[in-house]
């Protein structure tokens, strides 16, 4: 059986917001708190074959899981953080700064981390082999970016707005607007990949990925916020997004003892 | 604490963004003391998984967590302790690099995929007669999904995430809301 369930098998928008409510309304129901996402979440069509049935096993980290890797800038150019700047001419769409801090748990900031991200350009077009979606490559925007964070924990990268786009999960199923985000902090333990979101797009509500975090309060930490101040002038729209990583387990003393 | 940032699945598209030239190799194949450490990602219906990434973190073959970058930017001497592979249209990863050292030895992994809507953490402990303490903690018919199997070139350490065999996963108490 094929785990990417095709178009003709596929249900409606209707059906699989249906299975979407049904799911919140037993969440909310019993109260208790998950983890988030919800690993299992069958309107994820592709979830269901990929998502373990054991609960998971605590362990307390080991050393090495209490220190991540470390990245310098011999790592990270200082124009890979500018999406706009890799090919020779501009690419088109919507330019937009997109900034933030990333702190841990306890609120300090994560500094000196890799950060990457990926995305759709304007049109909602991957430059990826097993993207089909019949809408236009920009010849001009790629839609890979990295930094590293500074002493404040602060990230920003220049880029394009990406588009929505079309997938198989169900008929007419569109994934909202996002940004792919790949995040480091001080322990492996707290290793995240995720997405940024725009805010005020009609698609989250219908989308299956969005809401497997099944805790609106949870999700809209996804949702980016228009922020004049990062906009700049004649020249791009901003948008800020703060990251909170977990933990960290690993206490101040130790860093400097190290 | 704050309320932490959930995550989501790495989708199916990352393929032209995370991956990068010598990810897979924390050292150079066939060098000094180079092992293999590898092993295949199985979905719930026993298929592979041709759109997982994993990476790796261990200590240096002394036991020491190393804290040197250049992960990125491999220069072929610097060994980082990490490392990131795709696995291929068979659902396969390989890196090359060392044994990790110190008492208890093992591999810390991260799972991603497309359909995975959050990272999986597992460990890849080393085969020894005396099991690790944690894994003493661990279901007894369970136990070996965290144990590598030792190999001519190295290990083997296949990652079940659903069904018979299931893989341990673990969580460091972040994941509780
Ligand atoms: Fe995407």
């Amino acid at each position: 059986m094929s785990s990417q369930p095709s178009d003709a098998a596929a249900g409606t928008q209707a059906e699989i917001s249906a299975e979407m409510a049904e799911i919140d309304k037993t969440h909310t129901s019993t109260g208790h708190a998950r983890p988030q996402p919800v690993l299992n979440y069958p309107p994820y069509r592709s979830s269901i074959l990929r998502h373990p049935t054991k609960d998971l096993h605590h362990a307390d980290p080991e050393e090495i899981e209490r220190w991540a890797p470390c990245f310098g800038p011999q790592d990270v150019g200082a124009l890979e953080a500018d999406l706009t700047v890799q090919h020779p001419g501009e690419p088109i769409g919507e330019r937009i700064e997109v900034t933030g801090r990333i702190r841990d748990g306890a609120g300090r900031p994560v500094a000196g981390q890799l950060v990457e991200i990926w995305q759709a350009n304007a049109a909602g077009r991957y430059i990826h082999q097993r993207d089909q979606h019949p809408a236009p490559i920009d010849p001009n925007f790629t839609g890979v970016g990295r930094c590293l964070s500074d002493a404040e924990g602060r990230y920003r990268f220049t880029t394009i707005r990406p588009g929505p786009y079309p997938w198989k999960n169900h008929r007419n199923a569109w994934r909202p607007a996002h940004i792919h985000f790949s995040l480091f902090g001080t322990d492996f333990t707290q290793r995240l990949i995720t997405q940024m979101y725009f805010p005020g797009d009609p698609l989250l509500a219908l989308d299956p990925i969005y809401r497997s975090i099944t805790d609106a309060r949870d999700r809209e930490l996804l949702v980016a916020r228009y922020d004049h101040e990062v906009t700049r002038p004649q020249w791009s729209t901003g948008y800020r997004w703060d990251i909170v990583l977990t933990g960290p387990h690993r206490t101040r003393f130790e860093e400097d003892d190290a | 604490m704050r309320r932490s940032t959930p995550g989501q699945t790495v989708g199916p598209f990352y393929h032209y963004a995370l991956p990068y030239p010598g990810d897979h190799t924390l050292v150079p194949p066939g060098s000094a003391n180079a092992i293999r450490f590898h092993g295949t990602v199985i979905d719930g219906a026993g298929d592979p998984v041709p759109d997982a990434l994993l990476e790796i973190w261990q200590p240096a073959p002394d036991g020491s967590v190393v804290r040197r970058a250049g992960s990125l930017h491999r220069d072929g001497f610097t060994f980082t302790g990490w490392g990131r592979a795709s696995t291929d249209t068979t659902g396969h990863f390989s890196f090359s690099t060392l044994r990790p050292g110190g008492p208890d030895a093992f591999f810390a992994v991260t799972v991603f995929a497309r359909g995975l809507l959050d990272r999986l953490f597992t460990r890849a402990y080393l085969p020894s007669p005396e099991p690790a303490p944690f894994l003493k903690g661990v279901d007894a018919e369970r136990r070996g999904t965290l144990i590598a199997v030792a190999e001519p070139q190295g290990f083997r350490f296949d990652i079940r995430l659903q069904g018979d065999g299931e893989t341990v996963f673990l969580n460091f108490g972040t994941d509780e809301r």
